[in-house]
This record gives C-alpha cells, sequence and structure tokens, in this order.
C-alpha cells in the first residue's frame, strides 16, 4: 500500500488487492485504514517513478497501434482503428494485450468501445471487453457515476440528488442538467455516451524518429500526400542516417482539421532507410485515407528501428557479387500490397506426411539448413485435403485398373507403386492409418498420384491427392 | 543465293531488334533440344518478355504439366524467383524434380484475383530476379501489354501460367494477349516400358504462338532434374530421317 499527503493528511494513495479485500480503498485516511489494520505496511508513494512506468509501459504499448497515449494516474490509451485484424479481430487483440500484461505481472482490465470515454467507463466500472459499435449507450447507462471522470465535489453533488447511475443522469433533460451541473458534467456524458469526440494526443516517445510537417493550409489531394510523404520520407531517413539506424516499421499519423485523425502503419523486411523506397510503400495506401475537411498536419514516425551500417556493394573485382541481389524492397513492395504474412519462401519439414512437408518461413529468413529430400516422385499440384475416388483393382495390392473422379472414368495404361508412407504418431496421427501411393498414367498419358489409406481386406478407400500431369 | 538472303534477313532482324530497344541484347534461353532452339527466333526462349502458359488434358485446371514445365525453364534461369498465386495447390518438392529449388522461390500469395496483376508487375520492375510466375485467371490485351512492357524494360521473364476453375474461366484463354510466345502443353502417353513401371513423362507441346515463327507441335519428354527438355529417342531417330528426306528432296 502506498500513501501521500492531501493538504494538511495523509491518504491511501494505491492499495493492494489484499488490502483491498478487507475494506481498505484509494483516498481513504491514512490514520483510519491503519486503525482497521495494526501492522499495516505503509510505503511513501513516488507519483514521478509511476509516471515513468506507465510511460514505459506506454512505449511497450506502441507494438498494438501507433496511437498510444498514457492516462495518469493508471490508465492507457491505445487508438485501435485500423490495427484490429492484425491480430484476427478486436477480441484477439485484448486477449493479447491482458494476457501479455498479467505474464508481466500487471493486473490490467481493458475494453474496446468506439469512443475513449466509453472505453474508460466500462473498463474501470464494468465487466471490460468489447462494447459492440453503436452500443455505447446500452453499456455504459447501468454503470455508476463515477465512471464518468467527474470532480469529487461534482459527484458528491449528484450523489445528495440521488443519482448513482449514468442512466438516470442521461434521462434528465440537458438544458437544466448544464445550468445546475455545469457544462462539464454534460460533457463529460457525452463522451461516455460516445455522442462528443475526444482526440487522443499521441506518445511519442523521444528517442524515436519523428518527421513533422503543418499546414496553414488544410491538404486533401492525394498528390499532396504522396509529395508530402516523401518529403518527410527524406527528412527521417537524414535522421535515420545520423544515428546509423534504418527503419523496419513506419507509422504516417495524419491529423485532420476536424480533430480525428489517420493512421497507416507499413512494415520493411529489413531496416532500411531509402527515402524513396520507404515512401513508395505508402503509395498504394495513401488512397484509403479519407482527409475529411482537409488534413492540417502530417507525422511520420519511425517506431521500430534497427542498426543499420554501410556496408560497401561494389569494387572493383567484385562486380559479379550483384549475383545476390538485394530483395528485401521487393519484399517490402510486395508487403505493402498484400500483408507482410502472404510474402513467404517454403522451407522443409523432416517429414514425410505431404501435406506437412513444407512451412512457410519469412521471405528473407536465413537458410533454415535442413535439406528437401530429392528423388521422391512428388506432384508438383498436391489436392489439399484429397478427393474420393471409386477405383477397381484386379489384386489387393495392385494399382488400380481404372478410377472415376468427378464423374469421369479415367483406365490406367501404366503404374508405379505402392508407395508406403506411414502415418507418424510423434505428430499426433493417432487414428490415421497408412497411406499406399500409386503413380498412375492414364491412356491419354495425365498421370495422377492416388492413394489407398488402407489394405483392401480392411476396406480401404481411394483418393485422389495430386497432378504430375 | 540462300546464304545471302540468311545474310540479309539477319540484318534486318538486328535492325528491328535495336528499334525495340530494351533488354533484347539479353540471349534467349535455350531449351536444348535442336528442333525447338532452331524454331525459335534467336534460337530460345526470349528473355525479358512474357510467356504465357496453358495447359491442355483430362486434368487441365490444375496445371500439372504446365507447372513442371514452366518450373524447367525457370530452374534453367540463374537468381530468385517469384511465383505469385492465389490458390495454395503448388507443392514445392514437386518443383524439385523440374530442378527448381525451392530456396531460390519468394511466394506471393494474394487473397483476391485482381491483386495478382499487380504483384506480377511489381516482380517485373526489380532487376534482380531470374523470372516471374504468375498463375493468372484473367489476362486481357492491356494488361498483358503492360506486363509485356515492364518485362521488357528490365529483363526480367515474365511467365504466366493460366488457371481457371469454371467452365466460363476457361474459356478466357481464347481471347487473344499481347505475350510474347503462347504455348499449350498437354500430356501424352509415355513410351512403353518392358517391365511394370513408369518411364519419363511425356508432352505434346504447342507453340499457339510466337512472334516470328509459325505455330508447331512436338512430343517431348518431360524436364529431367536439370529442368531439360528432350526429345523421344524412338521419335528423335524418325524426324532426324525426317530431315534427311527433306533435304535429300531439295
Amino acid at each position: 500500500m502506498t500513501a501521500h499527503v492531501v493538504g494538511s493528511r495523509r491518504v491511501v494513495r494505491a492499495a493492494c488487492a489484499a488490502a483491498q479485500d478487507i475494506g481498505l480503498y484509494s483516498g481513504m485516511a491514512l490514520a483510519q485504514a491503519q486503525a482497521l489494520v495494526p501492522n499495516l505496511h505503509v510505503a511513501e508513494a513516488t507519483p514521478e517513478e509511476d509516471d515513468a512506468s506507465l510511460r514505459e509501459l506506454a512505449r511497450w504499448a506502441i507494438n498494438y497501434s501507433p496511437v498510444v497515449s498514457p492516462d495518469p494516474p493508471d490508465g492507457l490509451w491505445i487508438d485501435i482503428a485500423g490495427v484490429a485484424h492484425l491480430f484476427g479481430s478486436e477480441e484477439e487483440l485484448l486477449r493479447d494485450l491482458t494476457s501479455r500484461l498479467t505474464r508481466q505481472g500487471i493486473a490490467a482490465k481493458a475494453a474496446v468501445a468506439d469512443a475513449p470515454g466509453t472505453a474508460w467507463a466500462v473498463t474501470r466500472y464494468g465487466a471490460g471487453g468489447v462494447v459492440p459499435t453503436g452500443r455505447a449507450v446500452d453499456a455504459v447507462a447501468p454503470l455508476s457515476i463515477r465512471a464518468l471522470r467527474l470532480p469529487v465535489d461534482k459527484l458528491g453533488t449528484l450523489h445528495r440528488l440521488g443519482i448513482e447511475r449514468i442512466g438516470q443522469l442521461a434521462a434528465m433533460p440537458r438544458a437544466p442538467l448544464v445550468r445546475r451541473f455545469g457544462r462539464d458534467v454534460a460533457l463529460r456524458l457525452d463522451q461516455a455516451m460516445g455522442h462528443s469526440f475526444e482526440p487522443i494526443t499521441p506518445l511519442v516517445p523521444k528517442e524515436t524518429p519523428t518527421a513533422a510537417l503543418a499546414f496553414a493550409e488544410p491538404i486533401g489531394r492525394l498528390e499532396d500526400l504522396t509529395s508530402v510523404v516523401l518529403r518527410l520520407a527524406k527528412d527521417l531517413c537524414r535522421q535515420l542516417e545520423c544515428r546509423g539506424e534504418g527503419a523496419r516499421r513506419l507509422d504516417l499519423l495524419c491529423q485532420r482539421v476536424d480533430q480525428k485523425s489517420a493512421c497507416l502503419r507499413v512494415g520493411t523486411a529489413k531496416a532500411n532507410r531509402d527515402a524513396v523506397h520507404l515512401a513508395r510503400l505508402f503509395d498504394e495506401r495513401l488512397q484509403t485515407i479519407d482527409p475529411g475537411f482537409g488534413i492540417e498536419e502530417i507525422v511520420l514516425v519511425a517506431s521500430k528501428v534497427e542498426p543499420l551500417t554501410e556496408r560497401q556493394t561494389q569494387a572493383q573485382g567484385m562486380g559479379d557479387e550483384a549475383g545476390e541481389a538485394d530483395m528485401s524492397q521487393l519484399v517490402d513492395r510486395l508487403g505493402a500490397r498484400i500483408g507482410m504474412r502472404n510474402v513467404y519462401r517454403l522451407a522443409p519439414v523432416q517429414s514425410l506426411v505431404p501435406e506437412r512437408m513444407a512451412r512457410r518461413i519469412p521471405a528473407l529468413a536465413p537458410p533454415t539448413g535442413s535439406v528437401w529430400p530429392e528423388n521422391l516422385p512428388r506432384p508438383p499440384r498436391l489436392l489439399d485435403p484429397p478427393e474420393p475416388v471409386v477405383a477397381t483393382a484386379l489384386l489387393p495390392d495392385h494399382p488400380p485398373r481404372f478410377f472415376i473422379w468427378r464423374n469421369v472414368k479415367h483406365n490406367v495404361a501404366k503404374a508405379d507403386g505402392p508407395e508406403r508412407i506411414t502415418p507418424e504418431w510423434w505428430n499426433g496421427d493417432k487414428g490415421s492409418a497408412a497411406r499406399d501411393y500409386y503413380r498412375v498414367e492414364t491412356e491419354q498419358g495425365g498421370r495422377f498420384w492416388i492413394f489407398r489409406d488402407a489394405p483392401t481386406a480392411e476396406g480401404g478407400r481411394w483418393w485422389m491427392h495430386g497432378f504430375f500431369a | 543465293m540462300h546464304a545471302g538472303r540468311q545474310d540479309s534477313l539477319a540484318a534486318l532482324r538486328l535492325q528491328i531488334a535495336r528499334l525495340e530497344g530494351g533488354s533484347r541484347k539479353a540471349r534467349p534461353l535455350p531449351f536444348g533440344p535442336r528442333e525447338i532452339d532452331s524454331h525459335l527466333p534467336g534460337g530460345g526462349l526470349a528473355r525479358g518478355a512474357l510467356h504465357e502458359m496453358i495447359e491442355a488434358g483430362s486434368a487441365s485446371e490444375f496445371a500439372g504439366s504446365t507447372t513442371l514445365f514452366t518450373a524447367g525453364i525457370v530452374a534453367r534461369l540463374k537468381g530468385p524467383v517469384l511465383w505469385c498465386l492465389t490458390r495454395r495447390d503448388l507443392f514445392a518438392p514437386g518443383l524439385l524434380r523440374a530442378g527448381l529449388h525451392p530456396d531460390r522461390v519468394i511466394y506471393a500469395e494474394a487473397e483476391r484475383e485482381r491483386e495478382i496483376l499487380p504483384l506480377i508487375e511489381e516482380g517485373l520492375r526489380e532487376k534482380g530476379l531470374a523470372a516471374v510466375v504468375g498463375e493468372v485467371t484473367r489476362l486481357g490485351l492491356t494488361a498483358s501489354r503492360r506486363l509485356q512492357l515492364a518485362a521488357e524494360a528490365t529483363g526480367v521473364t515474365a511467365l504466366v501460367i493460366r488457371r481457371w476453375w469454371t467452365v466460363a474461366e476457361k474459356d478466357l484463354v481464347r481471347l487473344p494477349t499481347a505475350a510474347a510466345t503462347r504455348w499449350r502443353i498437354a500430356p501424352a502417353p509415355s513410351e512403353l516400358m518392358p517391365a511394370p513401371g513408369l518411364g519419363r513423362e511425356r508432352w505434346q507441346v504447342e507453340l499457339l504462338r510466337c512472334r516470328g515463327a509459325e505455330p508447331r507441335t512436338w512430343i517431348l519428354e518431360a524436364c529431367d532434374a536439370k529442368g531439360r527438355l528432350a526429345l523421344p529417342a524412338d521419335l528423335a531417330n524418325r524426324s532426324d530421317q525426317a530431315a534427311d528426306r527433306r533435304a535429300a528432296a531439295s
């Protein structure tokens, strides 16, 4: 438990979970608390340190979204507009965030809502979780008026009048409400209901390379945006060069005239400080920004940087080194179009089950060292999942004489096999049976890879799994 | 007189190539079998151009032969390869049989069909690539012209595999494109083996369209582990005889 001095008395500032269980709460007089619990452990509060660690946490939260702002004493705003899909959904993002915080030993509650005020109320006084779009009013109405972020004296007044829930306050006529309690009560009410917008000033860590440009006249044309981004990128790259670093992630924050903001985030596969290249990554996506009535400020932040040292690439006598071409710029451009996770290489897996033979690795990952199995007859195209075929073989262990696949009968002219692939129990294939694969060639010359999932005597069925031709 | 005509033809071709500019300096990539290379202008498949591959046969929507044919071409080029696709039915260990090592390939997987052409074009702008392979359903004249120009500018070879999943989409491949060459690959019955088993695959390779060459069909043996095609032994002898006969007749 920590305590600090307010006026002439010492009050409780924060209490641990055990202390809260026995009835101590923040804001209580310290003498009263000590009377309740005789051997209470009290530490002097250090607001500066609390503040510093909150800012530290905010910097960490930039991993989730470029727009993060600390909300002292114990809160954090994260604007997740346009980033939730990177985690799957808003629920998944929330789960990821809280579980990471819990693992670090921070008891955290979080909520997602349309407006910052709604999220604040639901996090502290509600159940947390995701408030569906447009349901802010329902979500905050049953909550206590303490969820409105009002000064203590206003709360006291409302309390004396018997107003305990936000819903009661919202049901009152607006004009008398403003006259009686002041404009701030009405404003806080609107913010909690999501009726009035509240800007979040993003925290930009001091040491982060940043380039900003404010405009006397708001801009909105795509061409202007493109040229501004290029100019900012050049500025940013100069800063990065002085520090010997390259950007791995860039955030573009556009502040609109109506106080709303739009942001874009692009990643690079390798540290980079080529301004033209970095600016081009935004090109495709700039048109998704809605300038509204105009954009008055654009900030470009290199939110993730890595050391990047100059390397000599050309010299006499090593001209052929260009053969090891640098693919990172291509990967960045492709990644900006379709998402970094859709640009990949394949690496072999030590497994003979066809569905499992390859796994994705990042496009610029170093070679894994494992080798592809050579000389195995494998088709270039795989049917996943395999499709059942009706096939007839002359003898139990023979390849089929003919088979019917997708309602077409194919007569088998030649065949090779069987190649038995046994299930890998160490990979969790407990129930499945061994497969006997045959390569068959039809009378027309088409080559197929078909398998039987058990010997005929045990009722094995035939499946089409791949195409050689 | 023949020799003189050949010389003037070659000079004219050179002049046209200079007018067209771009990456015509690079020597075309030979296929290997003399019969194909001597038929193609320049003695092989032009680098820095768009080539279109169409599959025919019983399971043509899976484009098995075409994939191996394309992989065989790419295998004989040097450098990394970009493979743009929408469906995840490509099986990397299978490409190894045509000589294309999977470590050389960077995949770009688009979710929608219309994203694929910009990806191919983006790849063609990167000089360091050996080739860009794209699996495309729709390829119009304008789009293919764009790809052809992008390929000419950097000298990266563009290989487009036409894919389809419905009958209507299959009909799209009949429409003209601006590709430098257009090929149709169909599986053909392989040589009879003395013992049960499968021999080397055979393809019926049709050159449907090519600037400066007549359409023609060959029966070829599929790519080996280095991506090389071959003329079947039994057919090779015969066609040699035919050439001899032609030479004797003229």
